[in-house]
């Protein structure tokens, strides 16, 4: 099979899990008790790496900009140069990059170990949908936190961005939070939550599809948790520029 | 909430007179490769076929198939009279409750304890805990495992992964079993005692199944013994002999995909061809 009939099966095949996924939210039982478990696993596991993740991505930013803004005088612009980059762009796309390397290869792996044990086949044998018991749960529960850990990278990053202004730059303190507050619009903090909405839907399918297509034992375990932390980084890369571009539409009277 | 004795009635609402299952011209391919040939072959109810063969041959297809875990390219599949190959999922699960399989490395899921696994099928359908529990408590004991309830299964040894994967497969007694290689890589004692389950079933239950092997021991077993009770409850194996011939008991052997022997194990030892000869004599 060429390259581009393959892309055209996997799409299809993701496709076909999202439409199993979605008839079987209709139908009980729902397995809400499994959606908590990985809401648990997914959010609060993910927390720490994420918060340190936005945090120093909020140093990191402050640090390259300041002697811009300085050069330019415009260092009373520096939270608002932090807080845009951060919410619109990089605290999503960061957040989801770190998530689908963190929990889109432990779903692919746990999914795929399902598969070559034969524990899939067992469940199907026991009058269980695989997609309603094993993908539903993980794809709602990313969908929920992902945006819930956005924030909280966001959050970190304004306050390492904060902290670098004030003890390496000597910003004031007060400086900072009005230019933070006047940064941001409504329209940001909206883009920057539908964002990992979407992102969560395409670490969660694509996590799930290649676990569940899982071929040749061990090393086809390998394999698909590789291609799950690859395929979900470049799609959530790539989705992330056709938002930008969507959500700017939307809000044409911002600078998206 | 679902009723355990109305599930088990479910499950055991086989037809008396339609075969358990029969396969009518059965094709399956994976690409270019041929799996089964247009294969035909019929389980009477109450009947254990053991299904002979060496690895690749097809033997475990067939018992996807009959789960309809597969679906062939063409033919027919008829599990209690109903042709599997036309159902959807939907109806396909509703078919499920008639058959137990029990899986090569037994396929526990890992996560859960043995109590969670021998209870999943009910627990999905959302039967009582207390009438789960006891059916659970009674499977357990069937395969001689009542202390390991509250393991997981990383603490079982293979013999016992095997056994909770045949305590799980006949939660809800349904009336046809599948073994998928059960006793492969287990030492010959706890082989012995996964083949005296089968017969138990067979025998004492009535159960039709389908026993997918490549061990000659098992067909040994299977093809001439037989479980009887005797006064106290005690369940014995006996040896056919005059007095008695399993009639209850074919088997089936497949090569490349091909039916190549289907009878008694009486006939087999009589076939003079070379391949078959060389399986079971191992030379």
């Amino acid at each position: 099979m060429n390259p581009f009939s393959r892309f055209l099966v996997e799409l299809q095949d993701i496709t076909l899990l999202f439409w199993r996924m979605l008839r079987g939210l209709r139908k009980q039982p729902r397995y809400f008790d499994e959606m908590v478990r990985q809401m648990d696993s997914i959010g609060v596991g993910s927390l720490a790496i994420v918060s340190l993740t936005g945090f120093f991505t909020g140093c990191v930013l402050i640090l390259q900009a300041y002697p811009t803004l300085e050069y330019y005088g415009a260092q009373s612009s520096a939270g608002q140069s932090v807080a845009i980059t951060l919410i619109r762009e990089l605290g999503p796309v960061l957040c989801a990059l770190m998530v689908a390397g963190r929990v889109g290869s432990a779903i692919s792996a746990e999914l795929g170990s399902m598969v070559v044990s034969q524990q899939i086949d067992a469940m199907r044998a026991l009058g269980t949908s695989p997609a309603r018991k094993l993908v539903t749960p993980r794809v709602i529960a990313l969908v929920v936190a992902l945006p819930l850990l956005t924030v909280a990278a966001d959050i970190f990053g304004l306050i390492g961005g904060g902290i670098i202004a004030r003890y390496l730059y000597a910003l004031d303190a007060n400086s900072y939070i009005t230019s933070l507050r006047t940064g941001i619009t409504i329209q940001d903090i909206l883009g920057g939550i539908v964002k990992p909405i979407v992102f969560g839907f395409i670490i969660g399918l694509i996590s799930c599809h290649k676990g569940l297509t899982t071929q040749g034992g061990t090393v086809g375990v390998g394999k698909s948790t590789t291609d799950a932390v690859v395929l979900s980084s470049i799609t959530v890369i790539i989705a992330d520029f056709f938002l930008s571009k969507v959500l700017q539409g939307f809000f044409s009277s911002t600078l998206f | 909430m679902f009723d355990i004795e109305a599930h088990i009635n479910t499950a055991n609402a086989i037809s008396p007179f339609v075969p358990a299952i029969e396969f009518r011209d059965v094709d399956l391919a994976f690409d270019d490769r041929v799996i089964l040939d247009k294969i035909s072959f019929t389980i009477r109810r109450g009947e254990t076929k053991i299904v002979l063969g060496g690895s690749g041959s097809g033997k475990s297809t067939i018992i996807k198939l009959v789960l309809g875990l597969l679906r062939p390219d063409a033919g027919t599949i008829l599990v209690d009279g109903e042709d599997i190959t036309q159902c959807d999922e939907q109806e396909l699960t509703e078919i499920r409750k008639k058959i137990g399989m029990v899986f090569q490395e037994g396929a526990l899921f890992d996560s859960l304890s043995v109590y969670d696994n021998v209870a999943y099928r009910l627990a999905e359908e959302g039967i009582d805990e207390d009438e789960i529990e006891h059916e659970v408590v009674r499977m357990l004991r069937f395969v001689d495992l009542e202390d390991a309830i509250d393991k997981m299964p990383i603490e079982l040894s293979g013999g016992m992964r095997r056994r909770v994967g045949i305590a799980r497969a006949l939660v809800g007694s349904p009336p046809i079993v599948l073994f998928d290689e059960p006793t492969a890589g287990l030492d010959p004692p706890t082989a012995r005692t996964i083949c005296e389950l089968a017969i138990k079933l067979r025998d004492l239950e009535g159960v039709s199944s389908i026993f997918v092997t490549h061990e000659m021991n098992n067909l040994k077993y299977l093809s001439s013994e037989y479980a009887i009770v005797d006064g106290e409850g005690n369940v014995h194996f006996e040896e056919e002999g005059d007095k008695l011939c399993l009639i209850n008991t074919k088997v089936m052997m497949i090569k490349q995909g091909n039916i190549i022997f289907d009878g008694t194990d009486e006939e087999l030892q009589l076939v003079a061809d070379p391949y078959i000869h060389r399986f079971i004599k191992g030379r």
